[in-house]
């Protein structure tokens, strides 16, 4: 078991995600850097759909009541385990009554704890991912308690070789499709689109990353059509905003642009004044 | 357009977006309707899911489509042979609402508007047979189709902070339920204290697009007393098969 000594800014327990609800406009949810979420998975052994921490721009501290083992995986913060520093990206065994901390994130906005088994919060829709109205709580808080399974010592870790590849969050770069409205933009605004930097603004979220510049908008509001995360709308004022993974299944603004998924990724750890290129494929 | 002639567009590795021509008309969904359902019946790639808004289905697919153009082509394929059997069976649910200015918190703004006072008002939202076109935006939330045309009336220019849960709203041509209480532009004109979605039940809502939606006027003691019943899950749903 886990005891939250300190929750930090945004904390939540998250996985893959919710497929199959979006029916019911159930969002999607599960980790925004997904690749983070697999690799922590991957050092302590879990499968890819065990459930994970998603740590948001300022670490929580952790009493742990169990031995267990852990892995955290960040771009860039300090991680103390009994007021020891602590490697990132890489397993380490958790001693019973043992207390780790998470210092700020330095680089990127999520990090990630994956502990042995992965965490056993509420089974809600094909998901374990926190949601306000899917499951009971949406973040972590101050003396929430979290389950886990026992750990077993003869467990070997198989990936503890394996290298987190830092290189994919070093680009501006951001892979993106066309869009159904893509078509109808001027020659102007496409290329605007495609050549130009946007700059990412405070106010984003789990659920949409807005970007500061303004195009010219010659589109009107569509008639309210299917959205997913990594589409980008052009919205009435003439700014971008590129769904994430708490986006809604609808939308009613003209959806120019698609992110690949190894991009939104990428993009989830791009931070505040942050630029990045739009970037074509076929 | 032709209802077998929709536009194809590939959206990122693993989704297709199928569009028609955009309306809310209900004839339009109950083919887009049978298309999903054929679709699924004869899936090529493993699907996900496929989703409808109201000229549209999108297709997720569990593996990146390697060989796209020819997916497209298969769907193609399929819709072009569909015809739609007549006469196909929809449930019908009727809803309580009251329609007390106490929930209504824009009946005002919309009789100034539209020229009605709060007993027309409620005669010509109540009265309609509604379609239930897809639940999106929020989770249950209830996209109406069928709004009577004098209630027409664009969202509110600044959105609440707050919309209570079960408040009945108006957007341009679209009437909506708020499934829970959330930040919203919908012009409030009443409140349906039946709940919409649970995410503890599987399904978490009895609703499916096609469906059939009429709703009747409720007193605010009435809707107390079926508020109440709710709670200690007394309360009968009305609905039959048309």
């Amino acid at each position: 078991m886990i005891e939250v000594l300190k929750s930090g800014f945004a904390t939540s327990i998250q996985d893959l995600g919710r497929v199959g609800f979006a029916k019911f406009g159930v969002p999607k949810n599960g980790a925004m850097d997904q690749y983070s979420a697999n690799f922590a998975n991957l050092l302590v052994g879990n499968s890819l759909d065990a459930a994970v921490m998603e740590i948001t721009l300022t670490g929580p501290k952790l009493h742990f009541h169990s031995k267990t083992l852990i892995a955290v995986v960040s771009l860039g913060t300090e991680l103390f385990l009994n007021g020891e520093k602590q490697a990132l990206n890489e397993a380490c065994l958790v001693e019973n009554g043992s207390v780790l901390e998470l210092q700020k994130i330095t680089l990127g906005n999520f990090a990630y704890l994956a502990v042995y088994g992965g965490f056993q919060t509420e089974f809600v829709l094909g998901s374990r991912s926190m949601y306000d109205g899917i499951t009971s709580k949406s973040r972590l808080k101050k003396g929430s308690v979290l389950e886990i399974p026992a750990y077993s010592s003869t467990i070997k870790t198989l990936y503890a070789s394996t290298r987190f590849d830092m290189e994919r969050y070093s680009t501006n770069k951001v892979e993106v499709f066309t869009g159904p409205e893509f078509h109808l933009l001027s020659e102007k605004t496409k290329q605007l689109l495609l050549e130009n930097k946007f700059t990412l603004s405070s106010d984003s979220n789990r659920m949409a990353y807005l970007l500061e510049e303004q195009l010219e908008n010659e589109l009107k509001p569509i008639l309210t059509g299917p959205v997913l995360p990594g589409t980008i709308q052009l919205t009435p004022s003439g700014k971008l905003i590129v769904l994430m993974r708490d986006c809604q299944t609808t939308g009613g603004y003209p959806r120019v642009l698609q992110v690949s998924e190894k991009s939104l990724g990428v993009l989830a750890q791009k931070r505040t004044r942050e630029t990045v290129l739009f970037s074509l494929q076929k | 357009m032709n209802y077998k002639n929709p536009h194809f567009f590939v959206m990122g590795e693993r989704s297709i977006l199928i569009e028609w021509e955009p309306k809310i008309d209900k004839n339009l969904l109950d083919f887009i309707l049978f298309t999903k359902k054929n679709v699924e019946k004869k899936s090529f790639e493993p699907i996900i899911e496929i989703t409808n808004t109201y000229y549209s289905l999108l297709i997720q697919y569990h593996i990146t489509i390697k060989n796209i153009y020819g997916e497209i082509l298969a769907l193609k394929s399929v819709i072009s042979k569909l015809s739609l059997p007549k006469n196909q069976k929809k449930e019908r649910y009727h809803l309580p609402v009251c329609y007390d200015p106490k929930f209504g918190l824009d009946l005002e703004e919309l009789g100034n508007e539209n020229k009605l006072n709060f007993s027309e008002i409620k005669t010509l939202h109540s009265t309609p047979i509604y379609t239930l076109y897809f639940m999106g935006f929020l989770p249950g939330f209830l996209y109406l189709g069928g709004l009577d045309k004098k209630l027409f009336l664009d969202r509110k220019k600044t959105p609440r902070k707050r919309i209570q849960k079960g408040a009945v709203g108006i957007a341009g041509k679209q009437t909506g339920i708020y499934p829970k209480s959330s930040p919203g532009g919908w012009q409030i004109i009443g409140n349906c204290p039946v709940g919409f979605f649970d995410p503890n039940k599987n399904p978490p809502s009895i609703f499916r697009p096609g469906d059939q939606v009429k709703f009747y006027s409720i007193s605010f003691e009435e809707h107390h007393e079926i508020s109440e019943q709710i709670k200690h899950g007394v309360f009968q749903l009305k609905s039959e098969q048309q």
